[in-house]
């Protein structure tokens, strides 16, 4: 029940949220102001605030100067094909799981859990020599199957307990008026399903265009996405801050907008189902 | 034609057995209720029947066909859910259709057929709907017409009514026995209410732990209640029962009467009691009669006008001829 | 549930996530454990002999392992004590009625999606730069001197962005769990005639129990692992050098592949000890 509260507490709540929210909001919107400034400015003492001569150049350089359409590039085929194939290998998993339960169902499933508790740092040298081996270090492909590894799990999970939503009734109603396994899954579940599954490859976009241990590790200069190429702004020479800004703006853009979409699912995925 | 026959039938899930062996026929045309105690087995008899479940042993016959090996879409049955099972993100008439598409029939026939059974369910204004905007009544006619276009040997409900509202309910009730009497299908529904079974059935089918307890027509399972359970379980409201010293008085371990066999005095009667509480339903009034010294609060039912209050002291008079007696294994003396 | 052609079918579809999963986990992990036994230095000759214990015992003997140990525990217990009291702060502010409610969780959210090699970056440079920072114009504007945070302070600093990042992954579960709670019985606590106050200790904190503790166990699996914070931040001097970026130091830095694989199987021991609780709740909501 909606309760009313008086105009006074409502204005109250509504100046602290504002502020508190613009505080944890600042450092972003900072960089993205400093990205249109000059060096200058973008040291300035006081800061300028938003009177300054707004300029792409910043951009214009980091593109010119880093090919940072290659790391661009990078990051989006790493987190792309990621997530692509993970779903490939998630949805039968969590679908069999999730409609035909059997007394395993909960132990391979806290079982996977596990898998992703594992600390990266663990196991880092045997992937290294792994890598080295197969000829996989600083390669895209190579990226690409570690971070649907790691990310695995949840994708599993989140789709496990999206499916689980969908009545069981409702298949038996199709197996009743005739639909095989195919049709089943063709028109009766996939339709149904979209909208976990198109959370679900939203918050493992996130996760891997994010990833910054693999990414760091196994990369060099070929197949460096965006958090390496971050990464190399860490010790500069000469000013440099405006140039960061504008990096770091086109590289967490896309995320920063996938993310806003996906607020409630992102409780889910990363709770494990445990909060929704 | 539609006549279902269940011979040595069981059930176990693991080591639990669910059904024992159990024989049942359902002719050709009939509405049979299954009906019982939640956890009585009376679903998972139902899912057997339409190929939801395998069984464990026994066979199953439809039409004289043995289909305990056939898969559920080949064995000519329809099946509507408890939760109504439509497919949200189709419409109505999507989802009516969608047992006709699956069975490849063109897609004139397929019109043909949803604006016939939407009309014979006023549905013809929704058919382009979605499930979401439907009320329940609603929803549930639409999970009837996608099973009617089919035009089953048979078909099977499972607690339909069950998350409708009373008054809907009662109108559910009367358009499901409509379409019986019209389409003269065997329809085999199954509930835990009673008074559905008694409005509905031809037969009825009383379900304890897997156990048929009784299989008789409405009237026959109220006037002969085969044992204790049905005679509790059959009736609104419940049987008195009464043992003790007054049951041996008719040489029987248990003596059963109903509500309306008993007759409410002021003045003078078998029994005496004081009223406790008192339903008055307008037709008739329901009393609660304690201290009667039968070791029972006794129900009676009494003509609407008749009017005592909360401490009186009544007098009551059972009607001998329809006094229902069951002996100590709780089985009806003949 | 099903029949006997559904159960074959849904063990071939769960077979590959299963079996790619099982490979991931067991052929690394016995590498390392192989690899903890050995004296092995890639850099140096290679393998040089199985050395039995001695790497574990010199991991925890060395003079980096007791000092590592202590940051990491400072940086975990200082980012889940400032994430999860704020968290919840700001989760029952967030579950008030106010203007711009949806704009509001926009803002506090963003943090989290913002991937850390910049977050680390941007604090470095742009607000704990002791010449151009923000915050040194900050504190010169009142007289101050600039607080040369990343080296002076720099645990502190490496907590801020930290819990900075979680700070609304911590409020968004807590709020989602507060909005769980039925009004009702907060309307029935109130026509019982508890305060305020006493309404929070009494029904949502521990309504919230739950959500805190299932934020804490996550939080920690996380936390022990972070690394491109510190990597391009303090690179693990001043004191910042946490037991994740220790064993990665002894495996990638210095090569003595042995001596970090020993390190990796105990932080492997250690997150397993926070993930069987975690997986203990999980388990029992499976359950319902």
């Amino acid at each position: 029940m909606a309760r009313s509260v008086t105009i006074q507490r409502k204005s109250l709540n509504t100046l602290i949220a504002w502020i508190i929210g613009l505080l944890l909001f600042f450092p972003i919107l900072w960089t993205i102001l400093t990205s249109f400034k000059t060096e200058a400015q973008a040291i300035a003492d006081p800061p300028v605030w938003f009177f300054f001569d707004w300029t792409l150049e910043n951009y214009r350089v980091v593109q010119e100067r880093s090919n940072y359409s290659r790391f661009l590039w990078n990051s989006i085929i790493i987190a792309g094909g990621s997530t692509i194939l993970g779903m490939i290998i998630a949805i039968p998993a969590a679908w069999s799981m999730a409609f035909v339960p059997s007394n395993r169902t909960k132990d391979i499933l806290l079982w996977m859990l596990s898998t992703k508790m594992l600390p990266a740092v663990g196991v880092l040298y045997p992937i290294y020599l792994i890598f080295i081996q197969l000829g996989l270090l600083d390669t895209r492909i190579g990226l690409t199957i570690v971070l649907m590894l790691i990310n695995l799990p949840i994708m599993v999970w989140m789709l496990y307990t999206y499916f689980k939503e969908i009545p069981g009734e409702i298949l038996e109603a199709a197996r009743m008026d005739g639909a095989g396994l195919k049709e089943e899954i063709l028109y009766v579940l996939t339709p149904m399903a979209i909208p976990g599954i198109a959370s679900t490859v939203l918050l493992n976009i996130i996760l891997a265009w994010n990833e910054a241990f693999w990414t760091l590790n196994l990369t060099a200069a070929r197949a460096a996405p965006l958090t390496a190429f971050i990464a190399s702004y860490s010790s500069p020479e000469g000013l440099f801050y405006a140039k960061l800004s504008a990096a770091s703006t086109m590289a967490i853009a896309p995320i920063l907008i996938l993310g806003w979409f996906s607020q409630k699912q992102l409780v889910r995925g990363l709770t494990f189902g445990a909060v929704k | 034609m539609g006549q279902i026959v269940l011979e040595k039938v069981t059930k176990s899930f693991g080591d639990v057995t669910v059904i024992p062996p159990l024989d049942l026929t359902i002719e050709d045309g009939e509405f049979a209720v299954f009906v019982g105690p939640s956890g009585c087995g009376k679903s998972t008899l139902l899912r057997l029947i339409a190929g939801l479940e395998d069984v464990s042993s026994g066979e199953i016959r439809i039409d004289g066909k043995e289909s305990a090996s056939i898969p559920p879409a080949k064995r000519g049955l329809a099946m509507v859910f408890q939760s109504y099972a439509l497919y949200p993100h189709m419409t109505v008439r999507k989802n009516i259709a969608f047992p006709l598409r699956m069975a490849g029939l063109d897609k004139a026939e397929q019109d043909r057929r949803v604006e016939q059974a939407a009309a014979v369910l006023n549905l013809t204004d929704y058919l382009e709907r979605r499930p979401g905007q439907l009320s329940g009544g609603q929803r549930q006619r639409v999970a009837i017409g996608r099973a009617i276009v089919r035009e089953p040997a048979a078909f099977l409900f499972d607690e339909p009514l069950s998350n409708l509202d009373a008054a809907l309910r009662v109108g559910m009730r009367l358009e499901i026995s409509e379409l019986h009497n019209r389409l003269k299908t065997t329809m085999i529904y199954v509930t835990h209410d009673q008074v559905e079974a008694m409005t509905m059935a031809d037969k009825i089918v009383v379900l304890r732990a897997g156990h048929i307890e009784q299989v008789g027509s409405p009237l026959e399972l109220y006037k002969a209640p085969r044992n204790l359970f049905v005679a509790g379980f059959i009736g609104s409201p419940k049987m008195n029962l009464i043992e003790g010293a007054e049951a041996a008085k008719h040489n029987a371990k248990t003596i059963g009467i109903r509500p309306e066999h008993i007759s409410i005095s002021a003045t003078e009667g078998r029994w005496s009691g004081v009223v406790g509480v008192s339903e008055h339903l307008g037709s008739d009034t329901f009393f609660h009669v304690q201290e009667t010294g039968l070791g029972e609060t006794l129900t009676v039912r009494a003509d609407g006008e008749v009017n005592f209050r909360h401490g009186d002291r009544i007098f009551l008079t059972p009607r001998d001829d329809v006094m229902h007696r069951f002996d100590d294994k709780g089985l009806r003396i003949a | 549930m099903s029949t006997k052609a559904s159960r074959s079918a849904a063990r071939l579809m769960l077979a590959p996530a299963v079996i790619l999963l099982l490979g991931w986990m067991l052929v690394p992990l016995t590498l390392t454990l192989i690899f903890s036994f050995q004296r092995y230095l890639p850099l140096r000759g290679g393998f040089q002999g199985w050395v039995g214990f001695e790497n574990y015992v010199r991991f925890v003997t060395s003079s980096a392992f007791w000092p590592s140990v202590q940051a990491t525990v400072i940086i975990v217990g200082g980012v889940l004590l400032i994430t999860v009291t704020l968290g919840i702060l700001l989760a029952i502010l967030l579950d008030q009625p106010m203007w711009g409610q949806g704009m509001v969780r926009i803002l506090v959210i963003a943090p989290f999606f913002v991937m850390p090699t910049v977050s680390g970056l941007v604090w470095k440079n742009m607000f704990m730069d002791p010449n151009n920072g923000l915050l040194s114009h900050l504190w010169r504007s009142f007289g101050a001197d600039p607080i040369i945070w990343l080296s002076d302070a720099s645990m502190l600093s490496i907590i801020l962005i930290v819990s900075w990042q979680w700070l609304p992954f911590a409020t968004l579960i807590l709020l989602t769990a507060i909005q769980s709670l039925d009004s009702e019985q907060l309307e029935a606590a109130e026509m019982d005639g508890a305060p305020v106050l006493s309404r929070f200790w009494h029904i949502i904190l521990p309504h919230l129990s739950r959500a805190i503790t299932i934020v804490i166990l996550i939080q920690t699996i996380f936390l022990l692992a972070i690394f491109a914070e510190i990597f391009v931040t303090t690179q693990g001097s001043f004191g910042t050098r946490t037991l994740t970026y220790l064993i990665f130091q002894r495996v990638l830095e210095s090569q003595n592949v042995g001596l970090g694989s020993a390190g990796g199987i105990y932080a492997v021991i250690l997150a397993n000890i926070f993930a069987l609780f975690l997986m203990r709740i999980v388990g029992k909501n499976l359950d319902r």
